[in-house]
């Protein structure tokens, strides 16, 4: 199908763009999930604001410490990042599962971050990583963690005035490790479940699960246990308990044991 | 509004609504249907085309994002009446047949091919996954796309 009629406005800068934002009004990032939406006339808005002419909202830098990463930026560009590839080694495998090579070379970071699918890799993976979330509003600016902004399925804190402007991912402790792990009935499919983990010396241990829960989520109690010398398998069929559904228990208990391990090694 | 989209080296201008499908510009504006559409929901990839070198779906972007850039459809794909490389395999391996896949296989592939001369069997296969195929069995494209990507390493071998 083709997308109903809507009005198109392409601004040049974070400024042009904020006052454009509001209710029945889309950001307009990579387009990898919101033009099938349109296609489908799941998604009606009045008005479509693309961001794509921001040149301001794509980077990937360090300088200060932490990563940053422009809302705007590419998934390839993330993936082809040797900073990134180096010093945040789960980014890299997690996006590199992100669909197929011809979607990433148009979806974004931040919108993968806004759309909130729960079976996205790049939500999974920057939540294990601690990351902060910026968002800009005509009103003011503001930083959310991933537990206030990943409310639900397609659901997010963020207001329909406000726009995702950077990603902020803290530096991973001394000797961190990290691991990801999905399966996908076909490559390149949507995830039927999967799992990030973060393990680093003096009890640093980061597990998040992918398609299990409404949002993705830490599973703290098998972070501590795992902090508290418990074996792999007994930290991941942790992280599984609670998880709806046999079949995806089962695979995410799996998942989480091979994510926790590669990241031990 | 107004656009004008360079492809294959040629200018192309058209009216479009702000939700004109890039691929229905390419097949309706230009009049290039080289470039096929199947799911529109960017699952099938038979509607990749190469925006600035890079191998996308044509499907999900709007005509208006394509202004002023470069695009590569499956008719520039040729070089001097000459079949590119991926394109003479597909014909010796048999790599389609009813060839309504095959555009999308080829944009894609000779994209992901000169970014990763190198790619072995099971990289190439990964990025063949973006392309559904429902005549062939994928043997013959696999075939096909393998020994293209040594002709093409071969090719750039000699030019160094």
């Amino acid at each position: 199908m083709k997308p109903p009629r809507f009005e198109y406005s392409a601004p040049a800068s974070v400024e042009e763009a904020l006052p454009l934002l509001g209710l029945d009004r889309t950001v307009l990032a990579g387009g990898q999930s919101l033009l099938p939406l349109l296609n489908l006339r799941l998604a009606q808005p009045e008005l479509i604001v693309d961001i794509n002419g921001i040149a301001e909202l794509d980077y990937i830098r360090a300088d200060d410490g932490p990563l940053r990463i422009g809302a705007m930026t590419r998934q390839v560009t993330l993936e082809r990042s040797e900073l990134v590839r180096r010093r945040w080694p789960l980014l890299h495998k997690a996006v590199r599962l992100v669909g197929h090579h011809q979607i990433r070379s148009r979806g974004t970071v931040g919108g993968s971050v806004v759309h909130a699918d729960p079976a996205a890799e790049l939500p999974v993976a920057l939540t294990a990583l601690g990351a902060r979330f910026h968002l800009r509003s005509p009103g003011g600016a503001r930083a959310l963690d991933a537990s206030e902004l990943f409310l639900g399925p397609l659901y997010t804190a963020r207001e329909p005035d406000e726009l995702l402007v950077e990603i902020e991912v803290p530096e991973e402790p001394d000797g961190a490790g990290s691991g990801f792990a999905e399966h996908a009935r076909t490559h390149g499919d949507f995830a039927t479940a999967g799992a990030a983990a973060v393990v680093a010396p003096g009890g640093h241990a980061r597990i998040v699960l992918l398609g299990a829960h409404p949002a993705p989520a830490r599973a703290e109690a098998a972070e501590r246990a795992l902090a508290d010398g418990a074996e792999p398998r007994v930290a991941a069929a942790l992280a599984a308990q609670g998880v709806e559904d046999e079949h995806r228990r089962a695979l995410c208990a799996e998942l989480a044991r091979r994510a926790i391990e590669e990241a031990m090694t | 509004m107004r656009i004008s989209v360079e492809i294959n080296g040629r200018a192309y201008e058209g009216d479009v609504e702000p939700r004109e499908l890039l691929s229905d510009f390419i097949r309706h504006g230009a009049g290039l249907t080289g470039t096929k559409v199947g799911c529109e929901q960017g699952v099938c990839g038979a509607c990749t085309v190469q925006l600035d070198g890079e191998a996308v779906r044509s499907c999900l972007m709007l005509a208006v994002q394509a202004n002023g850039r470069a695009l590569r459809t499956v008719e520039g794909l040729s070089l001097d009446g000459a079949l590119h490389p991926l394109q003479r395999a597909f014909h010796e391996a048999h790599a389609l047949q009813c060839g309504f896949c095959t555009p999308g296989f080829l944009m894609s592939m000779d994209a992901f091919i000169r970014e990763h001369p190198d790619a072995d069997s099971d990289e190439l296969r990964e990025a063949l996954a973006g392309n559904l195929c429902r005549c062939t069995g994928y043997l013959g494209i696999v075939e096909a796309v393998e020994h293209a990507a040594n002709e093409m390493r071969e090719g750039n071998a000699q030019r160094d």
